[in-house]
């Protein structure tokens, strides 16, 4: 640019005041003077002032933030225990509840295999009872029949045999050997179907 | 004032713009010219702005405060920390972090209208702030590595036949001694210069283009070094902010050279 600038100089004006160049790289005292003074005032101030305030800012800033993220995280923890407490109490119930059927199942099971026990021993007991009420009304009307049989008997013999068996004792006689007979034959008989 | 052209000529721009006149107290060291009153307003604004957002800083950055806070981040991540490595640039961030607000803010006044130079368009403030990274590097090598451990660690780069050493030796000395902070000082310097020097020649010919020479057949040329001076202004803000980062950056990589372990 300076060369540029030399051509077009010389053909418009000239300059009055000439300077040498190598005063650009020397410099004078007084601006070394005031340099260093405004060098000084502009480090006294960054210094004390400045920089402190602000490195003081952001080191609040800094603190706020890791605070900030440490306490979310740690709230994301809490979160995580609640979680996996609630999912533990889940599974303690499913298993309370799985638990609570199988007893009942079993218990049921149970009852009813006692239930069919007792209608067993029930229906045994009814049936003995019968037995024995037929057994006792066989027996009645055996005795019965024993009566009424002996007295029919008779009469028929009677009327069959006419006078010869007017004779007290033989007549006795003869109903007790026929009654003894009838006696053995039913006595046979039951005892087959016993 | 560059931008006033005065008479009828060519204000040709020239490194005579880099020493005006005294204002206050000539021939003394402490002489006060218009430069020294830019870097005056500079560090002003600088720090105003600066300690009122500090003020004002909150946990909830406003918006004043979040510019801030991106600038100096960037210096702390970006700049500090990806060079020097986060353990050691703790000690550092300070220090970077003043160099580059105090270089931006210096390098910004070149396009600030009614200010218009630079403040490290002058080769003092340029080489205070490299004479300020200088004894920083240094000062942080010795303290890492004692004298001894320094000189050997940056004067003989370990992992180099010895008879290189010949060769390596001198150039490294010149490098760690002298070139740094010289060409740190000059970089900065030269740019902002030849970026003021730009601006002086588009402006300065816009106005003799467009007002000074009443000829008519002249105007497209200087809508068109208008153009170009606006072109350059914007290329100044970046150039502004380029030369301060790079400023910064290459102070990190001196720093971390001096300090790091050998290996």
């Amino acid at each position: 640019m300076i060369g540029a600038a030399l051509p077009a100089a010389s053909i418009l004006a000239a300059e009055s005041e000439t300077v040498e160049g190598w005063r650009l790289l020397l410099p004078a005292s007084y601006d070394i003077v005031w340099s260093s003074v405004v060098l000084v005032v502009i480090a006294v101030v960054f210094y004390k002032l400045v920089l402190p305030k602000f490195q003081a800012v952001l080191d609040e800033r800094t603190e706020k933030i890791e605070g900030g993220l440490a306490k979310a995280a740690s709230a994301q923890e809490e979160a995580a225990a609640a979680k996996a407490e609630y999912e533990q109490q889940l599974q303690d119930a499913r298993a309370e509840a799985a638990r609570i059927r199988e007893e009942a199942r079993t218990e049921a099971g149970q009852i009813v295999a006692e239930a069919r026990e007792k209608a067993t021993a029930e229906q045994a007991r009814i049936t003995e009872t019968a037995q024995r009420q037929i057994e006792a009304e066989r027996q009645q009307a055996a005795v019965s029949l024993r009566a009424d049989v002996g007295s029919l008997a008779t009469e028929l013999a009677s009327k069959i045999v006419g006078e010869s068996l007017e004779d007290e004792a033989r007549r006795s006689r003869v109903v007790e050997r026929f009654l003894d007979d009838l006696d053995a034959q039913t006595t046979a008989t039951a005892g087959k179907g016993n | 004032m560059p931008l006033a052209a005065e008479g009828e000529g060519f204000h040709q721009p020239s490194i005579a713009e880099f020493f005006p006149p005294a204002i206050w107290f000539e021939g003394t060291i402490f002489e006060i010219n218009r430069i020294q009153v830019v870097r005056f307003v500079a560090v002003a604004v600088l720090l105003t702005l600066m300690v009122i957002a500090a003020r004002r800083a909150r946990l909830v950055p406003r918006r004043g405060q979040n510019i801030a806070e991106i600038l100096l981040d960037f210096v702390r991540i970006n700049v500090a920390e990806d060079i020097i490595g986060k353990e050691k640039a703790h000690k550092y961030v300070a220090f970077l972090t003043t160099v580059f607000f105090a270089v931006l803010a210096f390098n910004i006044t070149g396009v600030i209208p009614f200010l218009n130079i630079a403040g490290t368009s002058l080769i003092g403030l340029p080489i205070m702030l490299a004479l300020w990274v200088y004894v920083m590097y240094l000062s942080a090598g010795i303290k890492a590595h004692g004298v001894g451990g320094f000189l050997k660690s940056s004067l003989f780069p370990p992992g180099v036949p010895w008879i290189l050493y010949i060769l390596l030796t001198p150039v490294e000395f010149l490098q760690v001694f002298v070139m740094r902070p010289a060409t740190l000082a000059i970089r900065l310097m030269a740019n902002m210069v030849a970026g003021h020097l730009m601006l002086v020649l588009c402006f300065a010919a816009t106005q003799f283009l467009l007002i000074d020479s009443g000829n008519g057949a002249l105007i497209p040329f200087g809508a068109l070094t208008l153009v170009g001076g606006f072109a350059i202004t914007l290329f100044e803000v970046f150039v502004a902010a380029l030369q301060a980062y790079i400023f910064v950056v290459l102070t990190a990589v001196y720093l971390s050279q001096s300090v790091e372990d050998e290996h």
